[in-house]
């Protein structure tokens, strides 16, 4: 177990992907205090349980918690992906499933002219679903 | 390094770096606060809004509220008793920051309660009945009625002075004065000019404690 293997490395990555955007989205909310938008919200519940789950996945490392966090990850990405046209003004306003708080539209944080929540969180479900993916490929290897 | 220690490794720095970069963000915005409120004093202190207190005090609390803001409510006996404590020494001044949805006409309601010498006895018993009339977080000044006729008012008179222009200027001034002053949530205090480093009843006792020492 001292050796850092691959399937591990990828689930460990993927974890600390996770992590990261995890608190990223409470430093914004907590601490910025940008209040969550609906869509931000749904976002949250499929990757805050993926911190808990991928951690306890390692130790020891149990490669079942692929099956239980790829539908997390899938469904997150999902969202983020909606998300992201419904800011870029892809999907009509009309779809736009929130009506009270903060609109799921309006862009709260941007940096660098185009860097939005959204797309960061689009991102790490990206990363998180291509590690998780890597890691099923190199243990049916 | 084994798994396990890179990973106790990778939680002790996020744990540092949230911590720290909370820290570190909340320093910031509260010198930036403090600097704005040293700037914009015109706006902190206005000679017309309700006032308690001995107005020669040394020290001088002004408060941002919204008379369906829970904290506030729960905030203001607690102020008095400050201002009880320490007899002719604090001066209470009140802004309106009508947030919720529906306090604009609650607020005007307050301002021309004033007009009839009842503004704090109105105050009070908007504070009590508070769960009646804010439903949801949106203020219903339509459900005042008994609140306001039970403090014993002209009614007819009330009603023309909440919608008399001027009232709706004062509203529209101090809302835009909390604009300046970067509040953007209730109660928000400012003691002496200095708002609070963070929220809390003890850090607005701090400032006040600090701005008696400093009068005497």
């Amino acid at each position: 177990m001292n050796t850092l293997e691959r399937p591990w490395l990828w689930v460990f990555v993927a974890w600390l992907v996770a992590a990261v955007a995890s608190l990223g989205a409470l430093f914004m909310s907590e601490v910025m205090g940008h209040a969550p938008c609906v869509l931000c919200w749904w976002q949250r519940v499929a990757m805050m349980p993926l911190v808990l789950l991928l951690a306890l996945g390692l130790f020891p490392f149990d490669a079942r918690v692929l099956r239980y966090t790829q539908p997390l990850a899938l469904v997150g990405l999902l969202v983020a992906a909606f998300h992201v046209l419904l800011t870029l003004g892809v999907i009509p306003e009309a779809l736009e499933p929130c009506r009270q708080g903060i609109p799921c539209k309006t862009i709260q944080v941007q940096w660098f002219g185009f860097v939005t929540i959204p797309l960061l969180s689009l991102l790490a479900f990206a990363f998180i679903n291509g590690l998780l993916w890597a890691a099923r490929r190199s243990l049916s290897k | 390094m084994s798994q396990k220690n890179l990973f106790i490794v990778v939680v002790l720095a996020l744990v540092v770096v949230f911590g720290g970069g909370a820290w570190v963000y909340k320093q910031q915005q509260a010198e930036q606060a403090a600097q704005l409120a040293a700037k914009n004093q015109a706006a902190l202190v206005r000679a017309d809004a309700p006032t308690f207190g001995n107005p020669q005090a040394p020290v001088h609390i002004v408060e941002f509220f919204d008379p369906a803001c829970g904290t506030c409510r729960e905030f203001f006996p607690l102020v008095k008793a400050l201002m009880t404590a320490n007899p002719d020494k604090i001066r209470l001044s009140l802004r309106y920051a009508p947030f919720h949805p529906g306090s604009d006409s609650v607020v005007k309601v307050l301002e021309a309660a004033r007009k009839q010498g009842k503004f704090e006895e109105t105050l009070q018993a908007l504070f009590a009945a508070q769960d009646s009339w804010v439903i949801n977080h949106t203020s219903h000044v339509e459900m005042t009625g008994p609140i306001l006729e039970k403090v014993g008012m002209d009614m007819a008179k009330l009603q023309a002075d909440a919608n008399a222009p001027e009232v709706a200027a004062m509203v529209a001034r101090d809302l835009a004065d909390a604009k300046t002053m970067n509040v953007t949530m209730t109660p928000e205090y400012f003691v002496n000019g200095k708002p609070l480093p963070s929220f809390g009843f003890e850090q607005l006792k701090a400032l006040v404690d600090e701005a008696l020492a400093a009068a005497r």
